[in-house]
Order: C-alpha cells, then structure tokens, then sequence
C-alpha cells in the first residue's frame, strides 16, 4: 500500500507537466546556474564527509573506550535536530568571536562555502553511520594476520580493510550526496537563498512555488527525483543498503 | 623455541596468571582446552597482537614481548583463514613479500613454489569467496610460510573441516612443519588432532597450562 502511494505521489507529479515545458523551464539562466551548484557542492559535501566517515567509522566500529556511546549519541545529533534548527546554529556559531575568526579566513555565511559546511554537517552524519556499519561487518582478523606478516596497522588497514570496505564507501558517499541534494532548510539560514550566488535545486523549488511558478518548481522537483533515483540504484546495483 | 615464561592477562574477570611452558625447537605442540579458556588469547599475545599484563615471551633465545607482530618470525593460520577479501590467491600469498619490497622475481618464485609444495597451484588466480574451507586453509597456510618464518602458529585450522578432509591436511601440516623445521604451536580442542600431530601436548585448564606426559 505505502509503496503504491509513493508511486501514486510521483507520477501524479511527473504528469502534471509536459516535456516541453519541463525542457523550457530546465533552460532557464537561474535554474541552470542552480543544478551545476547542486552538483558541484553535493560532490564536494559527498568527499568531505567520506574523509571524516572513514577514520571515525573505523573508530566507532573497532576500538573500545570511555564514553563511545556518548560519542556515538553526538555524533547522531545532525540525524535528529530539526534540519532548520541545524542551520540556525551555525548562523549563531559565526557570529561568536570564534566563527568570526574563522569568517576572516574563509567566509561561509551566505556563501558557496557557506552551502557545504550546511550540507556537510547533516551528510556527514549519514556518511559516519554507514562506514560504522560496513567496518561492523568487516572481520577484524585479516587485519591482524597482515600485521603479523610485516604491516603496520596502518598499512593493514589500507591494504587489507579499506579495499573490502570499498563498496560501503561508495554507499557513505552516496547517501551523503543524495542527503545533500535534498537540504534546505540549512542552507536557507545559512547561506541564503541568492539567485545566481547560493540557490541550490531545493532552493529553486521554492523561490519558484513563492513567485507562483509551478511549472518550474514541477520540473527542477523531477530532476532531484531522477538524481535520488540514480543514487539509490547505484547503491543497491553494488549490493550494499543504504 | 617458544617459552611463555610467568605469563599474565587479565580481562575484566577472565585472568591467566603465572603462565609458563616451552614447545622445544623444531617440535610441534599442540595445546588442547576447552573453548572460552583462554587458549586464543595466549596465541595473540604471542603473535603481539594483545600485550600481557605481566611476563615474557620468547621465540628462540629472544624476548618478543614488546616487538611488534611483524618483527616476531612467525606464520600465523586462524581458524577460518582470514583471507584478505579482494585478494587473489597468488596476491595472498605474495603479501609478507611484498610487504618487505622484495623483487617481483623473487615473490613470484616463492608463491609457485609454496602452491606446487601445498597442490594449491590451479588456484593462484581465485578470490577467497570461490574457495573451499580446505583450500581456504592451505592458502592460508601458504601465505603465513612466505617470509620463512621460524615459528609457525595455528589457532584450530582444521575445526571448521569435514573428518576425511582434516586427516589430510593434518598430515600436510606436519610434513610441513617437518621439512622445513619449524617449530609450531597448534591450538585445539580434538584429542585426535593432538594425537595425530603433537610431539609434546599441553592442556589448558582453569587459567593454567600443563604439558601432558606422552603415552
């Protein structure tokens, strides 16, 4: 029943316009502008996070000490804080003397870069949780028979274990991608909703249902939902959940 | 030569205490106890994989206590294999070597060599899922005898394998350990396997460890 409704739901959105409109709409300036930025910064959130998913999901997942279920719990507070509230903390975060020091090195609020750390602080979290659950289902003990035969852990864990855990690296990055395609609220704090400057697809769907224009708001919604379709079929075609 | 000498370890409530006992060298000891004993714990203290809380542990005349695992001269075969996933045969049994920078030259010589010597040969290219819990452990096997260790370690490498399957790699494990002169220390719960293979035998009962005198 759930999965025809979801059915229902999208197909009754993919016939409420027509190619050439959705062709039209997807030719505008703006809306342009705002796919290559959606691209762009979902591709660099998806690598940042796979660089800070990577060691701590490895941490998470094989050393003991004091205090890992509370680090575990921090570490889920971006999967259960009200995306909009996300973004309205780190509005808050750069204007303490703090952020205003890192402001003068590299501006983020209502910037490009202010769109990646937004995406980044909630992807992140998605990408951490999936490398926890691959290094889960990897067995330690190879890597200790490649210590045994001259490696450092080091270099067990890049010869041995990153190899086998490459798909759910492919799934970590990808979740955070797609997490990143659909962030809003976030970013509409954050970084604005400046066309041409910080407008993201989500933020096109909105700017565009706010000036009554539902064509365009249709269309770009269908491309996010062919971009999320293509990252879930990736995922499942390399066997991994996501 | 492998000596534990006044060994320790504790974990929580699990404590081995005052451990000692010697596998002379070029014998193979079989150590038998029950599971949950401690038996795998007191491997990986002497691959270097754990620290003891107290003690020594020597292979030869030196003291490895405090070297890491790959400094030790061991060849060490877990339970299953622990094959590395996305690795062929051929590359498994390369690995120590490559590790090292030995050349190609050399590395592919000793790997042909180690797969005719254990009829592993037809496998070289096969990844682990594709192959048998018998072939499983003589690659792993072959991988652990690459860098010419002195000493050779098995954690119960034959439990996993049907009884016909087991008598014959048995019998490859001690001619092994015969030809090249190992000296071996083979974990176990069978008494058959402490009978087929042990030149001396000890038991671990109750965090200690006894040699049992040979019949």
């Amino acid at each position: 029943m759930y999965l025809l409704f979801l059915l229902a739901m999208l197909t009754a959105t993919a016939s409420y316009t027509t190619p050439g409109k959705l062709i039209e709409a997807l030719g505008k300036r703006e809306i342009q502008h705002s796919i290559g930025l959606s691209l762009l910064t979902c591709t660099v959130t998806a690598l940042l996070s796979l660089l800070l998913a990577v060691p701590v999901g490895y941490l998470l997942a094989r050393a003991r000490f004091t205090g890992k279920h509370w680090l575990e719990a921090a570490l889920d507070i971006p999967i259960v804080l009200p995306p909009m509230v996300m973004g309205l903390c780190l509005l808050i975060l750069f204007q303490t003397r703090f952020g205003q020091f890192i402001e003068r090195i590299v501006p983020f609020t209502y910037t490009v870069f202010g769109v990646v750390l937004a995406q980044f602080t909630i992807g992140a979290a998605f990408a951490v949780r999936t490398m926890r659950h691959t290094f889960d289902h990897l067995l330690s003990r190879p890597e200790d028979v490649a210590m045994t035969l001259g490696c450092t852990r080091a270099q067990a864990v890049w010869r041995v274990t990153l190899p086998a855990a490459r798909r759910g690296m492919f799934a970590a990055a990808s979740v955070a991608w797609a997490r990143s395609l659909g962030e809003f609220g976030p970013i509409l704090v954050f970084a604005g909703a400046t066309r041409m400057k910080t407008e993201v697809l989500p933020t096109t769907v909105w700017l565009e249902l706010s000036v009554g224009n539902l064509e365009a708001a249709v269309a770009v919604s269908l491309l996010m939902v062919l971009c999320a379709m293509a990252v879930l079929a990736a995922v499942k075609w390399l066997g991994e959940e996501v | 030569m492998i000596r534990f000498d006044n060994l320790a370890w504790h974990a929580g409530a699990f404590r081995l205490e005052n451990i000692s006992f010697t596998v002379p060298a070029g014998r193979y000891g079989v150590l038998m106890g029950s599971t949950g004993c401690g038996k795998t714990t007191l491997l990986e203290i002497l691959c270097g994989l754990r620290q003891p809380a107290d003690g020594h542990v020597f292979i030869g005349e030196r003291d490895v206590t405090d070297l890491p695992p790959g400094e030790r001269g061991i060849g060490y075969v877990p339970q299953d294999g622990a094959m590395f996933p996305t690795m062929t045969v051929r590359e498994q049994i390369g690995f120590a070597l490559e590790i090292r920078q030995r050349p190609a030259a050399e590395i592919a010589a000793r790997v042909k060599e180690l797969a005719d010597s254990l009829g592993i040969a037809h496998l070289l290219e096969r990844r682990p899922q594709h192959l048998s819990g018998g072939e499983r452990q003589r690659v792993a096997l072959g991988r652990a005898l690459a860098a010419k260790p002195s000493v050779l370690l098995l954690d119960e490498p034959l439990s996993a394998l049907d009884e016909e399957l087991r008598d014959e790699l048995a019998a490859l494990l001690k001619r092994v350990q015969r030809e090249l002169g190992l000296t071996a220390l083979h974990i176990t719960h069978s008494r058959r396997e402490a009978a087929q293979l042990a030149d001396v035998s000890f038991r671990m009962i109750s965090g200690r460890v006894d040699e049992v005198p040979s019949t």
